[in-house]
């Protein structure tokens, strides 16, 4: 295996500035965007990912902004998410200078939307977002269930059927994260990772509940091709990427 | 010594503003069009690609572009494929077991990676140049940023012409060997993405910006 575990920051984005905070020493502005994508880009991210959490259509325009400069001065792939409903979204987004769109309510409410967008721009700027959570519920078959909302609302869809779907009907990569771990720092879902892997060949982001360096490999093992985290490293030490990234080489896995 | 011009072909491929400037930041003096005079006489041509290899071929041909294409070669003029822009200067691209037809710089076909390996092949792969290559001169330990589900997987050039020296190719692997590069007098093309692998892709457009 010669292809790389990639490294991805998250920044949540609200209305162009990035909010939860970050802790870089030395930064002119912890709140802009196009900075903090530069210091992570020198850190070693091997992709960015952006999450817009903005509520209002109107400020959403600023996102735009924030994706073509960041993409005018950053060379490494851009991933967006949040509010994205239709394929007009997309076009905007990769016309933005985004590389990639992450779909997650509007795909559950309207799956053939990934067939439009997949049609139209190909399997690759797409990413499945999924939130899923534990339950006990029997009718959720493998025992996690597709929620909206931030894991507020349930939907009674069973995560690991939705995964197999969204990878039938064409997604490039799914991003999988666990309500039950995010937040926590406690280390990621990894049978959740793992049951998914069974059911998809696309490449899995696993997210929700990195806290260390040695949460990593875990998940690695459990077939997470790549990684995605925010207060890690937002709030840790500089170099955070790079213990990441030692971590996931001593075990055997390259990084770039 | 002025800034080499480079076009980027404008046909409506995608995401090519990140192309536009890091050529720029290579040291180009960069154009987004399709006018034939800027395409047919700029210093450097930029072909890039996203997308299926039918759709992005029959999008070429709307705008007459495998014409430009083959009279800049022919002339000498260098040009550079990226990503679906490289798979079609191949003989033909076979994706969902429909074959399209290619442009035939380059024997070959363009079919899909292995189905045991996690496709599409997205993120940072190790590549193998040649001796002697001019695009990863410096660069040659470095990794690139590939998203791609087809590939060239089988390379035979066994055209013999004495004075026509063969083709430079850096090989990849995912799931099976495949091209990842090929130099071959003024045409150039690369099945990863330059335009987003950091500065070991800057190195690679500042290479070949350089060669102008």
């Amino acid at each position: 295996m010669s292809l790389a575990i990639r490294v991805i920051p998250c920044l949540d984005v609200d209305a162009g500035r990035v909010v939860k905070g970050v802790n870089f020493e030395n930064l002119r502005d912890a709140g802009d965007p196009v900075e903090l994508a530069h210091r992570y880009n020198s850190a070693g991210a091997d992709e960015l990912t952006f999450l817009d959490v903005t509520a209002s259509s109107s400020a959403r325009e600023t996102t735009y902004d924030v994706v073509t400069q960041t993409a005018q001065e950053v060379f490494i792939p851009l991933t967006v998410g949040g509010g994205v409903r239709t394929e007009a979204d997309v076009d905007r987004l990769l016309k933005s200078g985004a590389d990639k769109a992450s779909i997650n309510t509007a795909a559950v409410g309207r799956p053939q939307v990934i067939d439009e967008i997949v049609n139209r721009f190909g399997n690759q700027v797409l990413v499945l977002s999924l939130d899923a959570r534990r339950t006990e519920d029997s009718s959720v078959a493998s025992g996690y269930e597709v929620t909206t909302h931030g894991g507020r609302k349930g939907t009674g869809m069973d995560a690991v059927a939705w995964c197999r779907e969204a990878s039938e009907r064409g997604v490039g990569e799914i991003l999988l994260n666990s309500i039950d771990a995010d937040g926590t720092q406690d280390g990621f879902d990894t049978e959740m990772i793992s049951d998914v892997r069974k059911v998809t060949s696309v490449p899995i982001i696993a997210s929700g509940g990195a806290g260390k360096p040695e949460h990593f490999p875990p998940v690695i093992e459990a077939g997470a091709d790549a990684v995605l985290a925010a207060s890690m490293f937002h709030f840790g030490p500089v170099d955070m990427i790079t213990r990441v990234k030692d971590a996931i080489r001593s075990v055997g896995y390259p990084v770039r | 010594m002025a800034a080499p011009e480079v076009v980027v072909l404008d046909y409506g491929s995608g995401n090519v503003h990140s192309a536009v400037r890091a050529l720029e930041r290579a040291g180009a003096s960069v154009s987004l069009t399709r006018d034939t005079d800027a395409v047919l006489n700029a210093h450097g041509l930029v072909v890039p690609g996203v997308g299926a290899f039918a759709a992005v071929m029959d999008a070429l041909k709307a705008i007459d572009a495998p014409r430009w294409i083959g009279r800049r070669i022919a002339g000498g003029r260098p040009v550079l494929g990226i990503c679906v822009g490289h798979q079609i200067l191949f003989e033909r691209g076979v994706e969902h077991g429909i074959p399209a037809e290619g442009m035939g710089e380059w024997p070959g076909e363009v079919t899909a990676l292995p189905e045991d390996a996690v496709v599409p092949h997205m993120g940072w792969n190790t590549v193998r140049p040649p001796e002697g290559s001019v695009l990863f001169e410096g660069i040659e330990d470095e990794r690139f940023y590939f998203v791609h589900s087809y590939a060239v997987q089988n390379w035979s050039f066994d055209v013999t012409i004495p004075e026509m020296s063969q083709p430079k190719v850096t090989w990849s692997h995912h799931g099976a060997d495949f091209i990842a590069a090929v130099e071959n007098g003024p045409l150039s093309a690369a099945q990863f993405h330059p335009e987003k692998s950091g500065d070991a892709g800057m190195q690679l457009l500042r290479n070949w910006t350089t060669s102008l």
